[in-house]
């Protein structure tokens, strides 16, 4: 009752271009059935989510951990809330990140999970720069 | 209690029968001799009803589901066809989703009936769990019911409901997987989710036949919780058992038909009007109301795994009553802490209830919480210390003894109303802070349980939406035949078969392959404008402008307290068309001052948020009617909201006058039903 050959398949990695997005800017793709928020960070948002000090988060995790060295105005991020799955509004809630309206989660510009019952940040799906302006999720 | 049986049948051919398989003995001996308590009140026959939802829901589910498609992509659609092609597939549809709420509403007075009474103390411990098991089963059941008909509230119901397993530690993962079917709740899902919701009710129907079986083991409980000593304590079932459980069943489809034929929607969510959506989440999620007390819980408890927890707990501390009540009197009729302690937890029970529809902020959370904790404090403290420090009225020598000394109790049954009513209302409450401005209310020729359409309004809206609407919404779900239907318009199939050879219908392939054009037929659905979502979001700013099939029932919006309890008896229902012509109305030209209009947005009082992507559709003097009649924005809204309503309901009229009907039919049964009932209880009395 797992998963079948075919779902699995449809599960298949995907490409995305990146250069249409531009800075401030974001997209939701759908992979493996899951909505996936790819955004263009600007430096502001940059800066205020590498300077936030570990003990302030809930779920501790660098901005370094969560992004690609070399491409930090890259942030990709499953769009599945964390407590019991709605998706996330972008560019919302007090740290101009993400806000579940279900509940009332909100997460910063990096996806982290910092008020609110969601007990994780936004998960990272699997993925990888092909070049610098398209990458491969799964 | 049921001994063998000393029935013997007179004919040979019944002999012989029974000789190789007892079962008329059996039935004698379980239902017809079987020695009941004489002093059953009302409060008994819920098993019986019980028993009739069961059979009710079966029945209507495995016709439903020789028309349902469980795919992602076909399930809406089907349901829709079931309910406007199907005959009678309203009616059934209709059943099933309020027999759910039925269903529920009965097994809870069931329940707490055993709660008060004491039912669950010895020697009926197994039939209490065993009851438990049948609870759990229903709810399993009936979540997964909730999912088929795949609307907005079924796809996220489900993707909550599934990632609560993922709180459970280690193996959590891969267990919503398996639920899945994938790597999110997707077709899959559906599928098995049907194959279950198919299989589970038989398994019901198992349990609750080791149920009545425990039950006949030990006998009934009674409302003195004496057990009956002799044959002056009790009747035979038939008639006496029989003929009331027989009213008690007519008088509660008096208040199935209520609802089916009066207010089908009233205990739904509107949002599963509109098919799922992976990407879109609705603003409230809410299961429906049989589950709130225990969503309640879930939410109150803000770790995610302690949630869960407490959830589950909620329902399995049942199952462990007959040893947290350990107090020698049964019932809590002379047991006057415990029967105070039992009302206060039915009122903390439904506040739970009322809260679970309410958005999770502020003094919401903090009642959640009071609340959650009088819930398990009430099993867990109130009734083991009642057990050891409560002393207790005198119980009745007998069973014969109580019944010459008889008091009433009617006023639980109005409490139980009004709890009722705040209870299945509340799951109404939670839109209705983000809807802003009420719609005014309009009069509707449809409205009341003897509206119906008018013909010309009808007639005038199919106009406005061809002139107007159809540039940019579709109307998918209705075909051109339905032009010609009874109850619709009222134009003849040959005005409709002329209506639709007018539109230019994609068809193919033909011979050569090729796709082509030819003139619409009755058979055919109303063209959409654009041929897929992309191409209707590039077209209009990124707003899909949506299909209007169901749009008068999907846009209904919820009343706060206390107008949802008025509208269950006046039965208001018009939520969906007050709106829709309240917002082609209100369109304003100025913003009010300080209001951000984003660019490529509209400024509507009535719009959510108010910024519509819609321009002004509506404009004086831009459809002429034949029949003379004005032609204004208002009355192009009038019509064209008429209009919907019947796309939304094409049998609306039919729905309203066999509910006339059923219930003439239904009260002079009851009324009949309740004479004979008085009369062979006569000499028993």
């Amino acid at each position: 009752m797992n998963p079948d050959a075919s779902t699995i398949a449809a599960g298949a990695p995907i490409e995305v271009d990146l250069a249409p997005i531009a800075e401030g800017q974001d997209i939701k793709v759908f992979w493996r059935g899951k909505p996936i928020y790819i955004s263009h960070r600007t430096k502001k948002q940059i800066e205020e989510a590498q300077k936030v000090p570990l003990k302030d988060l809930p779920d501790p995790q660098t901005d370094e951990q969560r992004t690609k060295a070399g491409h930090e105005q890259w942030l990709v991020v499953v769009g599945i809330c964390t407590h019991l799955g709605c998706i996330p509004i972008a560019h919302e809630g007090a740290y101009d990140g993400f806000f579940c309206p279900c509940h009332g989660s909100v997460y910063d510009t990096s996806g982290r999970i910092r008020q609110g019952p969601a007990p994780a940040n936004l998960a990272v799906p699997p993925y990888n720069f092909v070049s610098d302006t398209k990458i491969q999720i799964g | 209690m049921s001994g063998p049986s000393d029935f013997q049948p007179n004919h040979p051919a019944l002999k012989w029968i029974e000789r190789r398989l007892p079962i008329m003995g059996l039935v004698h001996s379980s239902f017809v001799a079987y020695p009941t308590p004489r002093n059953l009140n009302y409060w008994w026959t819920f098993g019986a009803i019980l028993s009739m939802m069961l059979a009710v829901q079966i029945l209507t589910g495995v016709i439903l589901a020789m028309h349902y498609t469980p795919h992602a992509d076909l399930a809406f659609k089907s349901v829709e066809l079931i309910v406007r092609d199907v005959n009678f597939g309203w009616l059934l549809r209709n059943m099933h989703a309020v027999g759910a709420s039925m269903f529920f509403l009965a097994v809870y007075i069931h329940m707490f009936r055993g709660m008060y009474y004491g039912s669950y103390k010895e020697p009926r411990e197994v039939l209490w769990i065993l009851g438990v098991i049948i609870y759990l089963l229903m709810m399993a059941t009936g979540f997964m019911g909730y999912v088929l008909p795949w609307g907005q509230m079924s796809f996220w119901g489900a993707t909550v409901i599934t990632n609560l397993f993922s709180a459970i530690p280690y193996v959590g993962d891969s267990i919503v997987t398996l639920l899945w079917g994938g790597y999110a709740v997707g077709n899959p899902t559906l599928n098995r989710f049907f194959s279950l919701h198919y299989l589970l009710p038989f398994v019901i129907a198992g349990v609750v036949v080791l149920h009545v079986w425990a039950l006949h083991v030990a006998g009934q409980n009674n409302p003195d919780g004496v057990e009956p000593k002799s044959e002056k304590d009790t009747v035979p079932f038939t008639p006496h058992a029989t003929i009331k459980d027989f009213f008690g069943v007519s008088c509660f489809l008096l208040l199935y038909a209520w609802f089916i034929f009066y207010m089908p929607n009233y205990l739904g969510e509107a949002d599963n009007y509109l098919p799922a959506n992976p990407a879109v989440t609705p603003a409230h999620i809410v299961p429906e109301w049989y589950y709130l007390p225990f969503y309640a819980i879930l939410r109150s408890i803000p770790n995610k795994l302690a949630g869960v927890v407490a959830m589950f707990s909620a329902i399995l501390v049942l199952a462990f009553l007959p040893w947290l009540d350990t107090a020698k009197t049964r019932s809590s009729k002379y047991r006057p802490l415990a029967k105070q302690f039992f009302w206060i937890f039915v009122v903390v029970s439904i506040l739970l209830g009322y809260l679970g529809a309410q958005p999770p902020e502020g003094i919401y959370v903090i009642a959640g919480r009071i609340l959650t904790v009088m819930y398990f404090a009430y099993f867990l403290i109130v009734l083991p210390l009642l057990s050891r420090i409560e002393t207790p009225r005198p119980v009745p020598n007998s069973i014969a003894d109580a019944v010459l000394a008889k008091s009433k109790v009617a006023s639980i049954a109005v409490a139980l109303l009004i709890a009722g009513g705040l209870f299945i209302g509340s799951a109404q409450n939670a839109r209705a802070e983000d809807h802003g401005v009420a719609p005014p209310g309009n009069k509707w020729s449809f409205a009341g349980p003897f509206g119906t359409f008018d013909r010309g309004a009808l007639q005038r809206g199919l106009k406005v939406y061809k002139e107007v609407c159809s540039a940019c919404h579709g109307l998918s779900l209705v075909a051109f035949r339905n032009l010609a239907d009874p109850g619709g318009p009222g134009y003849s199939t040959a005005q409709a078969a002329a209506f639709a050879s007018e539109y230019k219908v994609k068809d193919g392939p033909n011979d050569a392959g090729d796709m082509f054009e030819r003139p619409g037929r009755p058979a055919d659905y109303f063209p959409s404008p654009f041929p897929n979502e992309q191409a209707a979001r590039a077209a209009n700013g990124g707003a899909a402008p949506p299909d209007l099939s169901l749009a008068a029932k999907a846009l209904s919006y919820k009343r706060g307290f206390p107008w949802f309890v008025f509208d269950l008896f006046s039965q208001y229902q018009e939520q969906g068309p007050d709106f829709i012509a309240a917002l082609l109305q209100g369109y304003e030209d100025k913003p009010p001052a300080g209001f951000n209009l984003p660019e490529g947005s509209y400024y509507n009082k009535y719009f959510p948020g108010h910024a519509i992507k819609m321009p002004k559709p509506l404009s004086d003097g831009q459809v002429t009617f034949d029949d003379g009649s004005p032609a204004t924005v208002a009355q192009y809204a009038k019509d064209v909201v008429t209009f919907l309503m019947w796309a939304a309901e094409p049998h609306m009229e039919a729905r309203k006058q066999l509910g006339l009907q059923v219930f003439v039919f239904l009260i002079l049964l009851t009324g009949l039903l309740y004479f004979t009932k008085k009369k062979v209880w006569a000499t028993a009395h």
